[in-house]
């Protein structure tokens, strides 16, 4: 090992930056991340906020929601109530990753082996990016629906085009394939499908409409239940199935659902895509520094950042808000690694499949065939729990106090890791609604469906969803609640009921 | 594998257009925290931009999500104190740690309003739209004004910068075809001609020489045609009219008497700045007089008629003496759009009042296009107001309005310079 360190700026070049990309990319081959071509562009921080509030998406369709966010950041940041993002990366092919310019050198170098070495094999190698997004497709796809929504907007006016996009927005969540795997398509077949698809669909929505009595025998009893099935893609199923909907606006909800179902990997996996980049960037960095490649004073200020985006502040902090992915995920990552390579005898009987084995291997399964909630309940080990210094606690309605579950201990250590798992699964965090009937022979209403998960009622909001719901769909909407007993209430129903009206 | 792109020189304005459509939006809350905002601000300060609020339940993107209650188990870093089974009191406001998400936006009220700024400009546009000038007529035709100049044609000759690639390639392509036309029809028939000697069985050696000679010789004269002559050469031709403007001129008279109060003052002087805001921001070529007056009128500068104090009697007319003077001086009634606006507490010399009527009647309301006056006060109107009561019934052009505190001066502003004020007078 000889100490010829690069230069460690502070100011950078690209001449310097592509020496670091290159000794990085060299560190990150040798720990096999396998990645897609990197474009690396250097913003400055006005376009950093333009990024932001584009919720990362490099082009997207215009929308007043965006300029909310773009103010609210804009105005953050003025404030100082807010750093900047040190980096935003986005899973396409070539994978952009966007450097600021106001970064020193080592925070350049970090957010290289973070972002395009981290990330990037990360969405290259997920199963869950795998089957649910297409990176050399997606921007393609931006640029067209971007394109789409101009023109509609031309032909339609904005309003129009507005109001729609609202309906949508609040419904996006409620806009994903949870089971189903896409079919994944070129740019160029989807604008060809889509002018196939516009003339296909209105005629299938009218065959289901078909007035015209089918034979005598259909009584209203007997009917087949429609949709045969409760279908939990709302926007799916009001895309195919709404009666008055003209076909550009089945379009905009496509892409509308499209988009949503781009981003639902991120969501499930954002403690092990973050535990997986900040592992790396430490790794990566330290082997180089290892090599003597790195100056001390470069290490230094790069574990300074490393350090505050680790830190887990315990629950009574001020800065407390909830656990910090990037320390939860990098610190099971490290513990992976330390079970493979020095594993204690609880190690052992805990991990029995990979204590001692080969890190290399154990992590890169890990990172290809996992989500949040699996990762956390196949990967916790007690020593992180005790690290963190895990505890659950029971907030029961009918109870006049909280009660401690479990805490860091023996007899707490499977209830922490099921809590904690559970805490990342996204079913539990978001209301299980599904469109359950549609009365297709009688008023056409839409019938939803709640299922409460541990008496959790929906939010107020609900009423102000329906609305949007009612606009997509055209006919009466309502919401109904599954009790436990099997009994059915209803919470909600757009328009309101009220006879003299209409 | 990668590869930097320096994209710092691009647009930072990308989100420009998702915030123009979030104002237009919620234009209609931003307006009334506009016109809240202009009676809050210092009275010099009105060139900045304003921070706008809007309530948070106006703006808010409702999803289906989870309400409070239910039984939750939540999960938390840093025991320090807790065994299993301990029982712990609520704490009081709703539950402290929840999953982040419960409380988002059901409940409007307790939550703080969406607050943000915009530019001056997007402020100042808020403010002044929908407002013009009354009858500002575009018929004067300034001598001093620029010569705009328009694109008119080609000519055959200019300065090389404005030379039309495009076009004198295309003129040179013409004239090559028809200087070669004949030239080249000649050459393909001795061509033609030359093969069927040449595929003769004996070709005649002297015959296949001359045609040669001569193939070789229209050669020539076809190369020799030049490739651009200076004939070729087209040059974008520009001319220059006169572009037809309006002159307008804006005369401030204020009050500055013992009897207007520092109070009044202020309001007199936020009115006019905000006049002066709405003239420079909406017309590029208007001129402003400034008039200040006690019991006599002088001509001042922006920045002295706005801060400097004053002290005296009242004497109304004279400042509208000294108008007419300038009036009939620099702004020959014919090529000037004439506009005034008087601010004053109402006080004036009581034997003084007649003789402003008179002067506005005989004289300004002749040549004015639209004479405002506001009366700053709290107290009975006096003689003044009630001789201009008079003079509005008779004329048109002549408006008054009543100030009492500072909230009334942006919505009286909107009412003297509202657009189509015109149409809506004729109607009445």
């Amino acid at each position: 090992m000889t100490y010829n360190p690069l230069n460690d700026g502070p100011d950078w070049t690209f001449e310097r930056l592509e020496l670091y990309q290159a000794e990085i990319a060299r560190v990150a081959e040798h720990y096999r991340l396998d990645t897609y071509p990197n474009q690396i562009e250097v913003i400055t921080a006005e376009q950093m906020m333009d990024a932001y509030s584009s919720v990362g998406m490099p082009i997207g369709y215009a929308h007043w929601s965006y300029g909310k966010k773009f103010i609210q950041t804009e105005q953050n940041y003025k404030r100082g109530q807010m750093g900047l993002a040190y980096e935003i990366v986005i899973n396409s092919d070539p994978c952009i990753a966007y450097l600021m310019e106001e970064n020193t050198l080592p925070m350049q170098a970090l957010v290289m082996a973070h972002a395009c070495y981290g990330h990037n094999s990360f969405f290259k190698g997920n199963y869950l990016f795998k089957t649910w997004t297409d990176a050399s497709s997606i921007i393609d796809y931006l640029v067209f629906a971007k394109n789409y929504v101009a023109e509609c907007e031309q032909k339609y006016g904005i309003e129009e085009v507005e109001n729609l996009l609202d309906s949508c927005h609040a419904l996006m969540n409620y806009g994903v394939d949870r089971y189903k795997r896409p079919q994944q398509i070129s740019l160029f077949e989807e604008q060809k499908r889509q002018k196939e698809r516009e003339d296909y669909l209105q005629s299938q929505v009218n065959e289901l409409w078909k007035t015209i009595p089918k034979s005598k025998q259909e009584d209203t009893e007997d009917l087949p239940h429609f949709p045969s099935e409760p279908q939990e893609n709302i926007l799916y199923f009001i895309e195919k199935n709404a009666p008055l909907l003209e076909s550009w606006q089945r379009e905009i909800i496509r892409i509308v659902r499209k988009i949503s179902q781009y981003f639902y990997p991120q969501r499930q996996t954002q403690v092990m895509n973050e535990g997986w980049a900040t592992f790396w960037h430490y790794t990566i960095l330290n082997h180089l520094y290892d090599e003597g490649k790195l100056s001390d004073a470069f290490m230094l200020e790069f574990l300074q950042s490393h350090t505050n985006v680790v830190y887990q502040p315990p629950y009574n902090s001020k800065f407390y808000s909830g656990i910090n992915p990037y320390a939860l995920g990098f610190n099971m990552m490290v513990d992976i690694r330390r079970i493979c390579e020095n594993p204690t005898e609880e190690d052992r009987q805990w991990f029995p499949e990979f204590a001692g084995k080969n890190w290399l291997d154990t992590l890169h399964f890990a990172m290809e065939n996992f989500k949040d909630e699996s990762f956390v309940s196949q990967f916790l080990s007690p020593k992180i729990i005790r690290d963190f210094k895990l505890f659950t606690i029971l907030d029961k309605e009918s109870s006049p106090h909280l009660e401690v579950k479990a805490i860091h201990d023996e007899a707490g250590y499977q209830k922490v890791r099921s809590s904690l798992s559970a805490h990342y699964n996204l079913s539990n965090n978001e209301p299980n609604i599904q469109v359950y009937k549609v009365d297709v022979r009688g008023d056409r209403s839409l019938t939803l469906r709640y299922v409460p998960q541990d008496k959790i009622p929906l939010a107020d909001s609900k009423i102000e969803v329906l609305k949007h719901l009612y606009r997509l769909w055209g006919f009466e909407v309502r919401l109904e609640q599954a009790e436990e007993d099997g009994s059915v209430t209803t919470l909600g129903q757009c328009p309101l009921e009220n006879p003299e009206s209409d | 594998m990668a590869h930097f792109i320096d994209r710092r020189l691009n647009g930072k304005n990308k989100s420009t257009p998702n915030r123009q459509r979030f104002i237009r939006r919620y234009k209609k809350q931003i307006k009334e925290a506009v016109s809240d905002a202009i009676n809050k601000r210092s009275v010099t300060d009105i060139s900045s931009g304003e921070s706008i609020s809007i309530p948070q339940r106006d703006i808010s993107e409702p999803v289906f999500h989870q309400g409070k209650g239910g039984n939750r188990e939540h999960i938390h870093p840093g025991n320090d104190q807790f065994s299993t089974g301990d029982k712990i009191q609520r704490p009081p406001s709703g539950q402290g740690g929840g999953a982040g998400e419960g409380n988002a936006s059901d409940q409007g009220e307790g939550q703080d309003d969406f607050v943000f700024s915009i530019s001056k400009d997007e402020y100042l546009d808020l403010l002044f739209e929908d407002l013009e000038l009354p009858n500002l007529q575009k018929s004067q035709l300034d001598k001093l004004v620029q010569m705009k100049t328009h694109r008119a044609g080609f000519c055959n000759d200019g300065m090389p910068s404005n030379l039309d690639i495009v076009r004198s390639l295309k003129g040179s392509i013409a004239r090559r075809i028809a200087m070669t036309a004949s030239k080249r029809s000649r050459l393909k028939e001795l061509e033609a001609e030359l093969e069927q000697l040449l595929a003769e069985p004996v070709p005649p050696q002297h015959q296949i020489e001359t045609i040669e000679a001569e193939i070789e010789s229209l050669r020539r004269r076809i190369a020799a045609v030049p490739f651009i002559d200076n004939y070729d050469l087209r040059f974008r031709n520009y001319e220059k009219r006169p572009h037809p403007t309006s002159k307008a001129v804006m005369f401030c008279l204020m009050d500055v008497s013992g009897s207007m109060d520092q109070a009044t003052k202020d309001m007199a002087k936020r009115f006019y700045i905000l006049l002066y805001q709405f003239l420079t921001r909406t017309y590029k070529d208007i001129e402003v007089v400034y008039i200040r007056h006690h019991t006599q009128a002088k001509e001042v500068d922006e920045q002295e008629f706005f801060y400097s104090q004053e002290t005296g009697g009242t004497i109304v007319s004279s400042a509208l003496k000294l108008m007419d003077e300038i009036v009939a001086e620099r702004y020959s009634q014919g090529d000037w759009n004439i506009y005034a606006a008087q601010a004053s507490d109402g006080d004036n010399w009581a034997d003084d009042s007649p003789h402003c009527t008179d002067i506005l009647a005989n004289k300004l309301l002749k040549v004015v296009r639209y004479y405002a006056y506001i009366e700053i006060t709290t107290r009975a109107h006096q003689s003044l107001w009630r001789e201009y009561q008079g003079l509005s019934a008779a004329y048109n052009n002549f408006a008054m309005q009543h100030i009492r505190s500072v909230e009334d001066i942006y919505p009286i502003f909107r009412e003297l310079f509202k657009k189509n004020r015109q149409k809506q007078q004729g109607a009445a």
